[in-house]
């Protein structure tokens, strides 16, 4: 399962965990997500401009509330 | 005053001070402006005196930005990530949510219990409504933040003046759409703020429920399901105005509709500002280019910055909306209007006042240079405009 990030603001969409708030349920591929997605966090980057995100998973990092990485 | 250092690979060590952070705390004492009308008309007995918060707030914030000036405190991009972190700044507008239900609490009690005039009541609401449009611009700040208490936090301030769908509406739709003849909450050349609040005020409240009605519907819930962040609170809103009608009986009903429809038309006068004329440029394909930093109109002023968290920075607010306020930067070379944003609401009340500081400005930014074809203009202006500024190349000076 992939990670993809957004160029902006850091919101990383984890195929594994999905997004249940938007409505994109655990297991999900980021390729499977409809092209008018936009970043949940920022909503001025689109799925088109997020990166894949090679950093593995840390529980840290999948904390609300903390900061993008600069 | 706290020092932040950053060594940077490139730069060697940056050292700053922010020496607004104490400042900011004056956002826990504005509800001593809004409520000092009560105070004074208690020593005064005289109903005049209810005027002085509403009328000393836009006259004396538009003065003391003239007075103080521009705010030379400009964190470096480096410092950006510890001022985010610094808990200091995130307290701050989660502390004044509860202070927004208090002054109307407050000022609703006052009404209620005192025999006003019909003008006593409505000052007394404009009063009200002037900090719940506060409240709003807290609901902007905390909105666009991604933790969840954050953003309950905005929903909850958001049910005062019952605007509960600012936030979906703001995000996901002002934020993609801004600067773009399609958006309603950008304002067009040529189009007064009064016909503007007509497009706003509805399409913002229509963009909003559907993007929320959308975003539910990929749950598979239904858009009047509990679980739609609009209606939870339209929900709180109901109980608290519902409440005050029930315990302070019918004068609550033009004092609450004074108040919600005033703290609105603070956000509408906030977006007729921002974004005035500006235009982003579609592609081969249609789409419009990136929001860039000349879509924004600023004003860094240190007085009204401080009152509404820094969104007179706005180009940066844009560029990165979920950055914290404390953290926003102002760059030269940007849109720049003449005067804070309270003194440019006043100026826009009166349009042609407006026109007249803002049309030539417009046209005379160096992406613009006089071409109205790269200006976001009013349909029903356009014929007059282009008699009057069709030729107007020469302005780009
Ligand atoms: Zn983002």
């Amino acid at each position: 399962m992939a990670r993809f990030r957004c160029p902006d603001c850091g919101y990383v969409y984890d195929e594994a965990r999905g997004d249940p708030r938007e409505g994109y349920a655990p297991g999900v591929a980021f390729a499977a997500l409809p092209d008018s997605f936009v970043c949940p966090d920022c909503s001025v980057r689109d799925k088109a401009d997020f990166v894949a995100d090679e950093a593995p998973a840390h529980p840290i990092a999948a904390m609300p509330g903390t900061p993008p990485r600069a | 005053m706290k020092t932040f250092v950053v060594s940077d690979p490139q730069r060697g060590t940056i050292v700053y001070r922010d020496r607004k952070r104490h400042l900011w705390l004056a956002s826990l004492f504005y509800p001593l402006v809004a409520l000092s009308g009560v105070g004074l008309y208690w020593v005064a007995a005289a109903e005049w005196v209810l005027w002085i918060p509403v009328v000393s707030l836009y006259a004396g914030v538009s003065l003391l930005d003239h007075w103080v000036g521009a705010d030379p405190n400009n964190p470096p991009e480096a410092v950006v990530p510890l001022l985010e972190a610094d808990g200091y700044y995130r307290w701050l507008p989660m502390l004044t949510v509860p202070l927004h239900f208090a002054v109307l609490l407050a000022l609703a009690a006052f009404v209620a219990t005192h025999a006003l005039s019909a003008a006593g009541v409505a000052v007394a609401a404009l009063t009200a409504g002037l900090y719940s449009g506060l409240g709003i611009n807290t609901a902007h700040e905390l909105g666009h933040k991604k933790t969840e208490v954050e953003r309950r936090l905005a929903r909850i301030v958001l049910a005062v003046p019952v605007y509960g769908h600012f936030c979906v509406e703001h995000n996901r739709g002002h934020h993609r759409h801004v600067a773009t003849p399609e958006d309603p909450a950008s304002a067009r050349m040529g189009e007064s703020i009064y016909r503007f609040a007509l497009r706003e005020i509805p399409g913002g409240f229509r963009r909003g429920w559907a993007s929320e009605r959308e975003r539910l519907a990929r749950q598979g819930k239904s858009a009047w399901h509990l679980d739609n962040e609009i209606l939870q609170s339209y929900l709180l809103s109901a109980l608290l105005q519902g409440g005050l009608i029930a315990a302070g009986g019918l004068v609550m009903v033009p004092f609450l509709a004074i108040h919600n429809v005033f703290a609105w038309w603070q956000l509408t006068s906030a977006n007729y500002v921002e974004h005035y004329g500006l235009l982003r440029q579609r592609a081969a394909d249609g789409s419009y280019e990136r929001c860039q930093p000349h879509h924004s109109w600023n004003a860094d002023y240190v007085v009204s910055n401080l009152l509404i968290y820094h969104l007179e920075r706005h180009s940066d607010h844009h560029a990165h909306p979920t950055r914290r306020y404390q953290s926003l930067r102002s760059f030269a070379d940007l849109p720049t209007l003449p005067n804070g944003y309270f003194g440019m609401f006043l100026a826009a009340y009166v349009p042609p006042l407006w026109y007249a500081l803002m049309d030539r400005r417009l046209l005379a930014l160096p992406h613009i240079g006089g071409d109205l074809g790269r200006v976001n203009v009013d349909p029903a202006a356009r014929a007059r405009l282009e008699r009057r500024y069709g030729g107007a190349a020469s302005l780009a000076a």
